[in-house]
């Protein structure tokens, strides 16, 4: 075999008393496709970061082939032939695609020749490669897979022979996916060598040579792709089995307990973001509304919630209408039963410093029972807190704790906790396992199917197209602000995607 | 053809009075477009003026004065980008203290030196940057319509007008035609594209602020050196404020800061004209009506008629590291 095009050894990172990575040591073939693997908060990305040099190990060594590499920066990977397709695509919104391509490789300092040496450039790599897209667009009218393209364009036009991608399908539709994993490939075949970090499996199975699994920020094991199953990678992800389908009975759905009727929505510029959507939910019932992020959901939960006004249509919650265009209580829907777990825990379901009984109750801090007269009582709220830490499985169990230091997967659960026990006669939930561990996964998929048996209405919105087709029992997908199609639980994977690309119904029925 | 001369004569000072605008707001732009808010131009276009008050006072020399005037405006920019951007501070606290520090300090400063209740002694000719007379601009004066402008207008002023008025190309051509430029601009927006393509955004930022304290200090000796002979206290009046209004105007854009500026120049000339003479069907306006004018007109302006102003997406927000 010849020279590792990368190589490991012992690569270890703390932050303050978390051991992001342990004692790494790794091995990536050149012209392979290698997959690294794990749940959130493993340490893929940290350690792919330490390769990028956006941090420093605190030991190890990095060799890029077969020569030992000091990454103190960005530029030293760059310069070693590594380039990066960041998950959170590092462009400059309101620059062209030619202007994001060159910043920090211009090479000279006037903009006029570099630009014209970089347009030609771009077109070679475009021919090579096939990744098409217009040099003068600028990035924020580009959708999301093309701004991935000029990623993958910025690190080849630096030359890059090594290139990573963190989680670069999160925010593409499977079309779009199938297309990245084709040019991977294509990359691959032109001796690229590529490692690809994600935490699922199927993208594993489908593009890598290798794969390595991450857990707890140490590497437990590598293997040949051919050569292993989606099974034995979940086993070495979470330490032990795990149930990747959720086993669920049929519904009995009663009465339309949530309606929407002609809803549209408009974002501050007079956009629509929500056109004319019409839905409705029944007891019992979990309604899945899928598509790629970006196409109205977040608007959608936020109007139905009364955090945004709507421009036109009705909300019917237990048959009595819901103020859409004046000033929307939220503290009044959860009074009449909506309880709603948002889509960005950190900025809408939790206040992060406050402890994390605090937050268990926050939303619902007027209820009888956590009042003594004008005063909270802390007591009793403490005393609810340390029960729900022990219903939902919350570690640590210490209620007291800074709700910041607790994992994402926990603090969905106290969310979730905060939100399911107070017994609604509607439940929204917005991405509810979004940076959320596999382990934690299970149980909130369980506690989601539970609401549904105990008759309430589940409305979920999720870009994980799997978590939709495992739990609901309607599928409606959302595209550019209306609602382009329904199905049932057993719709296909392709069928859906075509929907949430925004093929039209009929297209998409051939 | 007494109107025209008046309105000539309007548009003269509109020039003059614009220049310190123009430098401070030109200075904020490099500062905010990479992503560094500064409310302290006032303060440095201050401590600028009165350093070159008194360097020219001493040497008599008025590039000594500009000299003096540069370093000092720099170093306390430097001040604002070791506690913003190195340190990682609140930028507004930051601008405040400088505002505050410059102030407070030269007038303690000029008192202890010069004792003179804070003024800094006045300035001779050589000490002075005087009027440029442009070529035939005596021989032209004559010359009906044209020959007022040229001679009036374009003609006579301190060689740091002409200055101020060939920035603006000049760092127009810097945002949109350099490799700075654009490096700039996109640390201002998104500083973790700049990091992860390979460059210092600290490093950036500081240059930034570097060319905010050249400019501030142009503003400044400007003030001291030629509008005026010397450093008077709290000589800026504002203007620091009013050129990031300015600035902010002109959603931060080279060209249209001139223009804001030159707006702003023109109502502050247009009060001076009209001081204690009643306007038809008005009738005589106070003062400091029109000395509010500027920033009335920024609220108004800003509140509806000129759209959003989008500041830089990265402003005021120290770049820290994260995934």
């Amino acid at each position: 075999m010849a020279e590792a095009a990368i190589e490991l050894k012992g690569i270890s990172k703390n932050f303050g008393s978390v051991r992001a990575n342990r004692d790494i040591d790794l091995k990536i073939a050149p012209g392979t496709i290698h997959g690294i693997i794990g749940e959130n908060g493993a340490g893929k990305s940290t350690l792919m970061s330490i390769l990028y040099g956006f941090y420093q190990a605190d030991r190890g060594e990095i060799f890029v082939n077969g020569e030992r590499a000091v990454i103190h920066a960005s530029s030293d990977a760059i310069a070693r032939g590594i380039g990066m397709v960041h998950q959170h695509f590092m462009l400059v919104h309101n620059f062209t695609v030619l202007e994001n391509v060159i910043l920090g490789a211009e090479g000279e300092p006037l903009l006029k020749t570099s630009i014209a040496k970089a347009r030609s450039e771009l077109e070679r790599l475009e021919r090579d490669y096939g990744l098409e897209v217009d040099p003068d667009a600028v990035i924020e009218d580009l959708p999301v897979g093309l701004q991935q393209r000029v990623e993958i364009l910025k690190a080849l036009f630096r030359g890059a022979d090594i290139l990573i991608l963190d989680e670069p399908t999160g925010v593409l539709t499977p079309a779009e996916a199938e297309h990245l994993f084709r040019i991977l490939r294509q990359l691959k075949d032109e001796g690229k060598t590529i490692v690809l970090i994600t935490h699922k499996l199927r993208e594993i199975m489908a593009v890598t040579d290798n794969v390595s699994v991450m857990r707890q920020g140490a590497l437990v094991a590598t293997r040949k792709t051919e050569e292993t199953t989606v099974e034995e990678l979940a086993e070495l992800m979470v330490g032990r089995r795990v149930l990747l389908r959720v086993e669920k009975g049929d519904a009995h759905p009663g009465d339309f307990v949530l309606s929407v009727k002609n809803l549209t929505v408009e974002d501050m510029r007079g956009v629509k973001m929500v056109d004319d959507v019409s839905l409705g939910v029944r007891a019992g019932e979990i309604v899945g509304i899928a598509g790629v992020a970006g196409n109205g959901q977040t608007e959608l939960l936020e109007t139905i919630t009364g955090m945004r006004k709507a421009v036109s249509g009705t909300v019917t919650l237990d048959g009595a209408p819901v103020e859409l265009t004046g000033e929307a209580d939220p503290t009044d829907l959860r009074r009449r039963g909506m309880a709603h777990v948002p889509e960005d825990r950190h900025n809408m379901g939790l206040v992060l410093p406050f402890e994390e009984n605090e937050n268990a109750i926050l939303g619902y801090h007027w209820q009888d029972k956590y009042v003594n007269g004008p005063f909270l009582d802390i007591e009793a709220i403490r005393r609810d807190a340390q029960e729900k830490i022990e219903k939902y499985d919350i570690r640590p169990t210490d209620a007291r704790l800074k709700t910041a230091n607790f994992s994402g997967g926990n603090q969905q659960k106290i969310v979730l906790a905060r939100e399911m026990e107070q017994d609604p006669k509607v439940l929204i939930v917005g991405q509810p396992t979004r940076g959320v561990d596999v382990g934690a996964i299970e149980f909130i998929h369980k506690r989601l199917i539970d609401m549904r048996d105990q008759g309430k209405a589940v409305l979920l919105v999720s870009v994980e197209l799997d978590e939709i087709r495992s739990l609901s029992d309607r599928i409606l997908v959302m595209f550019a602000g209306r609602i382009v199609g329904e199905r049932g639980p057993d719709a296909t994977e392709g069928e859906l995607g075509l929907l949430m690309a925004g093929v039209e119904e009929k297209e998409a029925a051939e | 053809m007494d109107l025209f001369n008046t309105l000539v004569l309007l548009l003269d000072s509109t020039v003059r009075l614009s220049v310190p605008l123009l430098f401070a707001a030109l200075a904020g732009l490099y500062s905010e477009r990479s992503g560094v808010f500064d409310i302290g131009l006032e303060g440095k276009m201050l401590a600028g003026a009165f350093a070159a008050g008194a360097a020219a006072a001493v040497s008599g020399s008025a590039w000594v004065g500009l000299m003096a005037a540069v370093l000092v405006s720099v170093f306390m920019a430097l001040v604002h980008g070791f506690a913003s951007i190195t340190h990682r501070g609140n930028q507004i606290v930051s601008g405040v203290a400088i505002n505050f520090i410059a102030a407070g300090s030269t007038i303690i400063l000029g008192q202890a030196w010069f004792s003179q209740g804070g003024r800094t002694p006045l300035v001779g000719a050589a000490g002075r940057f005087g009027a440029i007379h442009l070529p035939f601009a005596d021989a032209l004066s004559g010359v009906p319509v044209l020959g007022p402008l040229y001679s009036q207008l374009l003609s006579g002023h301190s060689l740091l007008v002409y200055l101020a008025f060939l920035l603006v190309p000049f760092t127009w051509w810097v945002l949109f035609r350099t490799r700075f430029g654009l490096r700039l601009r996109a640390v201002g927006e998104n500083p973790a594209a700049v990091d992860t393509a390979g460059i210092s955004v600290q490093w950036l930022r500081y240059r930034a602020v570097i060319c905010t304290g050249v400019l501030t200090g142009l503003a400044g000796t400007y003030l001291a050196l030629a509008q005026n002979a010397g450093f008077v206290k709290d000589m800026t009046a504002g203007r620091g404020f009013i050129a990031l209004a300015a600035l902010i105007f002109a959603k931060w854009r080279p060209v249209p800061v001139m223009f804001a500026c030159l707006l702003f120049g023109f109502l502050d000339a247009f009060s001076i004209r009209i001081q204690g003479t009643p306007l038809p069907l008005i009738g005589r306006v106070p003062v400091q009506f029109m000395q509010a004018l500027p920033y009335i007109l920024t609220v108004v302006l800003l509140a509806g008629f000129i759209g959003r102003a989008i500041p830089p997406r990265a402003g005021g927000v120290p770049y820290v590291k994260e995934r």
